[in-house]
């Protein structure tokens, strides 16, 4: 092959590669937008005012809404991040300073497994934890098994990213007399905070729509909640109660609530990424 | 190398310190570590610092390999040698930044104003130790001003009229007039000359007694690296100041006395005029006229 038909050769393959890659790209988007598609044209027809503000009401009976599910499913992510966040970020510090000892190895290897196991097993685990225990499905139980499925992503995350900070800002923080642990959360972790902040979101968003774990946990309510330790509606388990319902006119209401949960995540998502682009500048 | 010659350099004890009457002894090795104690009492000079046969590791690594030197007050002191030869261990024995790497080690004495600095907190001798480093290192989440600032809000302390205090080591580093129509713009937002002079305010601003420079210069440019010069010059007035450098010329420049280090020991330690026109030692003459390093 002479030099000029191998430099032809070299351009072909190197077209056919970048359309193939052009290709699985596209590929992996179809998903992502059929979903968006098609929860948006089913969704938005049962999308009205009582929506938001009205409790469920019966099969047959119209002008319903998922008012209780949506501030169900606010109540569930605000205490799982409140159970989840703390030790989360707080391990990933220590596996970050300390993640080269032996419990150190321990503990990022237990994280790895935790990050593996199925929702609806730690839907269990905190039913025989907490809901035998008290008798009663409630908010703090749901929260506490969204928080369990969260811990492992927040500490991996707040480790690989306390990882990424330059060495020479811990040290420029030493070198002025700044104590260890301050030097680690106000230096560090300031530092890694977007990053950090960018990994909670991703795994809000994931505990967000788990269904399985909530089962047995806050369970469902078709009223508002007297407290924390009632049972709680939230919009996954109220989309799953309506899915699998004969009744066409719930069909269509978890079809609007399916729309008004990705809108929750997506909103609360991009809320994250603006609040901490705004602080950390 | 078969022996370890100890040098100290010695003068009349009355002598002014730039006195011609100075020349150079050499010692052989001492028998223990008390002797060679005595033997770097500095006789023209009060040393703010001086080290006394201190050894620091790597793990199984000795990097150091017994160093003695006294660090006069008020005056700059370069380290000179090659690449490896210990002379960044070395300043980062001095506040104690050596034993932050996991694994690293140090024995030996290191006195500041007399006082074993093994037996302070770490903490609070690097407020008086203060340390500049290689590569520009302000904090990337804060202001320029903030920057300033950083050392003494982290460590908590009240700082009764913020503004006066920047403007004040802004203007120390001739940074003032550069930044101070934006001394809210993130520290990166300067260049790296700005960067390093910023890191030099920001290590004033602690008010520490000794500044330990660590190849403060050699990520800056020529005109960077003059100003940095200049302030060096500058600020021996109030402080004792170490410089690290592979920059002979800049040695020359800065220095009062100088250092050479060759392989984890001191070679020879003397005013700077003396190290760079008559060294008593063949290898400090070898590194300095180019022949080897």
């Amino acid at each position: 092959m002479n030099i000029r038909s191998h430099f032809t050769y070299r351009k072909a393959v190197d077209r056919i590669v970048r359309g193939l890659c052009l290709l699985a790209a596209l590929l992996a988007l179809v998903p992502l937008f059929s979903v968006l598609y098609y929860v948006t044209a089913r969704g938005l027809g049962g999308i009205s005012f009582e929506f938001f503000t009205e409790l469920p009401t019966p099969v047959g009976e119209e002008h319903g809404g998922v008012a209780n599910a949506i501030t169900g499913t606010l109540t569930l992510v605000g205490l799982a991040c409140l159970f989840g966040i703390p030790p989360g970020v707080l391990a990933g510090v220590y596996l970050s300073q300390f993640g080269h000892t032996r419990l150190g190895k321990i503990v990022r290897f237990s994280a790895d497994v935790m990050s593996g196991v199925p929702s609806v097993t730690i839907g269990i685990f905190v039913y025989s934890l907490l809901v035998v225990r008290t008798k009663q499905f409630s908010a703090y139980a749901g929260g506490l098994a969204l928080a369990v499925i969260m811990l492992p992503t927040v500490t991996r995350t707040t480790e690989e990213l306390l990882k990424l900070v330059p060495e020479a800002l811990r040290e420029a923080a030493l070198g002025l007399g700044v104590p260890q642990w301050r030097t680690t959360l106000s230096v560090m972790l300031r530092t890694a905070a977007p990053g950090v902040a960018t990994g909670i979101m991703l795994a809000v968003a994931r505990v967000a729509g788990e269904t399985a774990p909530l089962l047995f946990t806050s369970f469902s309510n078709r009223f508002w909640p007297g407290g924390l330790d009632e049972p709680t509606a939230s919009l996954p388990v109220q989309i799953y109660t309506y899915a699998v319902s004969p009744y066409e006119d719930w069909h269509s209401q978890a079809w609007a609530a399916a729309l008004v949960l990705v809108a929750l995540v997506l909103t609360l998502n991009v809320a994250a990424r603006v609040l901490v682009r705004h602080r950390v500048r | 190398m078969s022996t370890t010659n100890s040098v100290v350099a010695s003068g009349s004890v009355s002598g002014a310190p730039w006195g011609s009457d100075a020349h150079l002894q050499v010692v052989p090795p001492p028998p223990s570590l008390g002797a060679l104690g005595a033997m770097v009492e500095p006789l023209h000079e009060s040393a703010k610092m001086s080290a006394v046969g201190l050894r620091a590791s790597f793990g199984a690594r000795e990097i150091l390999k017994g160093i003695s030197i006294p660090l006069y007050e008020k005056h700059v002191t370069a380290i000179i040698g090659p690449s490896g030869c210990g002379k960044s261990t070395f300043i980062r024995c001095l506040n104690r930044m050596h034993e932050v790497v996991s694994g690293a080690t140090s024995v030996g004495q290191v006195h500041l104003d007399g006082q074993d600095i093994f037996s302070m907190d770490p903490v609070r001798l690097r407020r008086r130790v203060g340390m500049v480093f290689q590569k520009p290192n302000p904090f990337p989440t804060m202001s320029i001003r903030d920057n300033v600032l950083a050392g003494l809000r982290l460590n908590g302390l009240k700082v009764a009229e913020p503004d006066a205090l920047v403007e004040r080591a802004l203007r120390q580093v001739a940074l003032w007039d550069e930044v101070k129509d934006g001394i809210h713009r993130s520290g990166l937002s300067l260049s790296g000359g700005q960067q390093q002079r910023l890191c030099i305010a920001r290590t004033l601003a602690m008010e520490p007694e000794v500044i330990l420079m660590d190849e403060p210069c050699s990520a800056l440019d020529p005109i960077a690296t003059a100003r940095v010069e200049e302030l060096i010059h500058e600020l021996k007035k109030d402080y004792t100041i170490v410089i690290v450098t592979h920059n002979m010329q800049q040695a020359a420049r800065v220095a009062d006395y100088t250092a050479f280090f060759y392989m984890g020991e001191l070679i020879e330690h003397d005013r700077t005029d003396v190290i760079f026109t008559r060294p008593a030692q063949q290898r400090t003459e070898d590194y300095i006229t180019g022949r080897f390093g």
